[in-house]
């Protein structure tokens, strides 16, 4: 019988019930349950949904934080040849509905009251919404609405069922097929409304075994699930890899305490979003920056010749004695130091993905002993297009083609991708699919891309961010203008937090910037600069200097590139704002939305590149719990110091 | 988590329930004057079991004073106190604890140097049998006694939301969760009857909505009468079941929030002069 997901968590559970298949944190205690355990456990989930009425092919969706039970509830969905619907849990209720209502689901298995009071709101207008099934009751118990029903209940309906129809679950798991849909997973829509992802069971556990098998994963390795179970990044590597690869998933106790778990944990196989890294790089600057001087200088040394030699180390390539002794100097006194506060200690294998990682990051990263590498794929190809193999990682580049997979760059540079991850299709929208799935089957990942000679596939931008830059006077077709690029460059600092850059059909290149208000802030009180908060600290004098000096750094590097050099940041402004997704300036992945991003501050992108010295605005923003407010500011503009372009050396 | 702790956790957690009952705290008559200033005069209410009740008034009223006298701090010239159908003349501080009434503070009293942990562990001293030496030494019964005190500051914790910060010295912490803190502490006693001064004063709107979820959650899970006294009308009318009005020291309305509302004298007094 070919593998699902059910059969192989069965296999594990019949080979090795004993071995540890997940961990959660609980009460400060962390809590494992068996691959026995996990079997036994999905078993009455799966019996307490069909004695609720669930039935093959129906759609149970899934929201709440990485919680144990949730993973569950995907395997007992798959396990009655249902489909798993992972929801993002900080969707507001209006979102959600569309998502519910698009998938058709009567079934849903929530994390707490939070979501619980959101499905409510969501069930008024669609009353389809039979079944709210809650993992913590806590705040619950006075809640009567018709077809509430806690997790703990659910497993005693499930128990109950199972002891009436003892071969249920075993016929239902047998009948599962491996060309089922195992998942619907919704893009989080960069444009217009999100899609639902159909994947079968047979691409994502292909994809899972790629990847098992590229960085020989197995029991034994431990990985931290922290983001987003409706991301299919964490569908792969909690999911379809925890289950081909039978590792344990370690579950944090909460999305706060992610940093101490990990070190408590020292997963050995990590993956996060460049966010994630920089996130933990600002955090380890700032705390350097309130160090003594002696160990700031010890630091500052070491990483210098980290920068110079460690990366060569990882990659096996050759490298001085003196400098490998220096570098094992360094290892003890700062490197191991510093991956053991990261939570790094173990990890044998790291991967980002999800959005180009500035090369400075990913050097840090390297530099330090960590083994972070790159993969490159999207929701529609089960986040499995490239992978890096060890030895053979680059900055530029994703690495080359995955196990099953075959790339093509179509004429205008986007990246086609044909083989065993690519979707059978959007839920319900043919229309839709036919414009990404081409004829021979290949998927179109509105990407812009090149191979290089070895096979390595580099990603520039998405195709539609490219653009040019209006030439010298009358030529139409200036310099080519990739604002990604431009604005990883200035998310490295540790000030900056998001960055947005406008330049297509522009005479130049102008910046948004939103400060990170932790280091700003930070950077703020140790100079004795007071401040009243976001807006106040964002349109200080001093914080515009101090985003001005990164910006003279980032056009300094820009004029040394070829072809970048007009691309320079010729004025930039510090929004009053954070980019937010609940007022979706963010995709709940925090990707920058450009376009809506330019359209809701057209005011200030004309004032920008209208030279203006500052500009009045008022924003509405949304909290979280839906209400609005406005926010309103007047923000100076800024010129930024420019430089020659540096000709290449003779 | 395993079926067996679950059960421990459901067996260290008071009876739940919210069926407002009885009368709890009864004050009759309270009368307190500071050498010629009356800062209290003929003060009377009464506390359901279960309710939340809410003390509200302008600067100076006497709020403050009348949860002093409450909790044993000052001794009121006249007037009595029931509690539990046991009248006081005056209150004594630890009494009024060992008798199941916690409070948190307006000014926090948190030791900023301990760890949160620490602190609400020091909200459980109280409930301690083995001496300090035994506690010192973590000798025996003192350890087991420990590991029980510890699980329950951790379902605290967890409650609160405050994993992350189980280690940090509360001093490093941002004010809104110090309250929290404050507010843990004064869990671990796990009172009858829970005093909270001001729990959202130079609070942020969604740190107030936190605070709010949280006294609701307590007052919901664990049956805790909640006496609060806050100057956000908006927190007082959505979360307090009935309302006592202070202005200079006379006590000049009580009722539920709509009562209160309509009542004029409360909107001169009160909502006319400070909105």
């Amino acid at each position: 019988m070919p593998p699902t997901f059910p059969r192989l968590l069965l296999a594990h559970a019949a080979q090795r019930p004993h071995a540890a298949a997940v961990r959660e944190k609980d009460l400060g205690i962390w809590q494992t349950w068996s691959w026995q355990a996990v079997a036994q456990e999905v078993r009455e989930i799966a019996c307490g949904l069909a004695s609720l009425g669930f039935k093959a092919f129906d759609n149970l969706a899934i929201v709440g934080a990485n919680r144990p039970h949730l993973y569950f509830a995907v395997a007992a969905a798959q396990s009655l040849r249902g489909v798993p619907v992972p929801l993002y849990q900080d969707a507001v209720a209006g979102e959600m509905v569309f998502m519910l209502d698009d998938a058709g689901i009567e079934f849903v298995i929530a994390e707490d009251q939070e979501q619980v009071d959101k499905l409510l709101e969501c069930r008024e207008t669609r009353p389809a919404l039979r079944h709210i099934i809650y993992d913590d009751p806590r705040g619950l118990r006075h809640y009567d609405q018709p077809g509430l029903l806690s997790y703990a209940a659910l497993r005693e309906l499930g128990r109950a069922h199972d002891a009436a129809h003892p071969a249920f679950f075993t016929a239902s798991v047998a009948a599962g097929q491996a060309d089922d849909i195992g998942v619907i997973l919704y893009t989080s829509g960069t444009t217009g409304r999100p899609k639902g992802v159909c994947q079968t069971h047979a691409s994502f556990i292909a994809a899972g075994r790629g990847g098992v098998e590229t960085d020989r994963l197995g029991p034994g390795d431990d990985i931290m699930s922290y983001l987003p179970m409706a991301w299919v990044g964490d569908h792969l590597f909690s999911v379809a890899q925890w289950l081909v690869g039978g590792f344990t998933l370690n579950c944090p106790e909460s999305a706060e305490t992610v940093m101490n778990d990990m070190r408590e944990i020292g997963p050995s196989y990590y993956f996060g979003p460049p966010r994630t890294f920089e996130g933990l790089l600002t955090a380890v600057s700032i705390r350097m920056e309130d160090a003594a001087a002696p160990k700031r200088w010890l630091y500052a040394k070491f990483m210098a010749l980290a920068q110079r030699v460690g990366a060569d180390i990882l990659n096996g390539r050759p490298v001085g004695a003196l400098d490998r002794a220096l570098y094992a100097l360094g290892n003890a006194l700062v490197y191991g130091p510093l991956r053991n506060v990261l939570g790094m200690s173990r990890i044998r294998v790291a991967y980002t993905a999800g959005a180009a990682i500035g090369p400075d990051l990913f050097r840090f990263y390297r530099s330090i002993g960590v083994n972070l590498k790159q993969f490159y794929g999207q929701t529609e190809t089960c986040a499995y297009v490239c992978l890096q193999r060890d030895g053979d990682v680059s900055l530029a580049s994703v690495g080359t083609a995955a196990p099953g997979m075959e790339l093509r760059i179509a004429d205008n540079g986007e990246v086609l991708v044909r083989g065993v991850s690519v979707l059978q299709g959007y839920y319900k929208r043919p229309d839709a699919t036919a414009e990404v799935l081409d004829a021979d089957g290949f998927f179109h990942t509105g990407d812009a891309g090149v191979i290089d000679s070895h096979g390595h596939l580099r990603i520039i931008d998405r195709a539609k961010d490219v653009g040019r830059l209006n030439g010298p006077q009358g030529s139409c077709q200036g310099a080519m203008f990739a604002p990604n690029y431009i604005e990883n460059k200035l998310k490295f600092f540790p000030q900056i937090k998001e960055a947005v850059c406008f330049g297509h059909q522009r005479d130049e290149v102008c910046a948004f910037i939103n400060i990170d208000f932790e280091a700003v802030g930070n950077w703020a009180e140790r100079r004795g600069l007071p401040y009243g908060g976001y807006v106040d600290l964002a349109g200080k004098g001093e914080v515009l200097a101090l985003v001005a000096d990164c910006i003279a750094k980032v056009n300094a590097d820009l004029a040394a590139e070829p072809g970048m050099a007009d691309t320079q940041i010729a004025r930039f402004l510090v929004l009053h704002k954070e980019l937010d997704p609940d007022d979706d300036e963010l995709t709940r992945t925090r990707k920058v939305r450009r376009g809506f991003v330019a359209e809701k501050y057209a005011l200030l992108v004309e004032a920008l590149f209208a030279g203006k010295a500052e500009q009045f605005i008022e924003t509405q923003v949304k909290f979280e719990d839906g209400r609005s407010g406005t926010v309103s500011a007047t923000l100076k503009i800024v010129e930024a110091k420019r430089f020659a372009p540096v000709k290449a050396a003779a | 988590m395993n079926a067996v702790t679950q059960q421990e956790i459901a067996a260290a957690v008071p009876v739940p329930g919210r069926r407002i009952g009885e009368v709890i705290l009864d004050v009759q008559n309270i009368t307190l004057r500071f050498g010629g200033v009356k800062a209290l005069t003929d003060i009377s209410f009464d506390v359901r079991e279960h309710e939340v009740r809410a003390i509200i008034g302008p600067n100076g009223a006497g709020k403050s004073s009348m949860l002093n006298c409450i909790n044993g701090v000052y001794q009121p010239q006249e007037g009595s106190i029931t509690f539990r159908g046991q009248t006081f003349r005056h209150m004594n501080s630890r009494q009024v604890a060992e008798m199941g009434v916690a409070r948190t503070f307006q000014n926090l009293a948190l030791f900023k140097g301990m760890s949160v942990l620490d602190n609400i562990m020091s909200g459980r001293n109280l409930k301690m049998k083995s001496g300090i030496l035994a506690q010192a030494l973590r000798w025996g019964p003192a350890e087991r006694e420990e590991l029980a005190h510890r699980e329950f500051v951790e379902h605290i914790i967890d409650f609160l939301e405050i994993q992350a910060h189980r280690k940090t010295p509360v001093g490093r912490l941002p004010y809104g969760l110090q309250k929290r803190v404050d507010l843990g502490r004064a869990l671990a006693m796990e009172p009858q009857v829970l005093l909270l001064d001001e729990p959202m004063a130079g609070m942020n709107v969604e740190e107030k909505q936190d605070m709010s979820r949280f006294v609701l959650d307590v007052n919901d899970e664990f049956g805790t009468t909640i006496v609060l006294i806050e100057h956000d009308m908006g927190v007082v009318m959505d979360i307090s079941d009935r309302v006592v009005v202070l202005d200079y020291g006379k006590k000049i309305g009580d009722g539920t929030p709509e009562e209160v509302r309509r009542n004029e004298e409360v909107i001169s007094a009160y909502l006319g002069t400070s909105h």
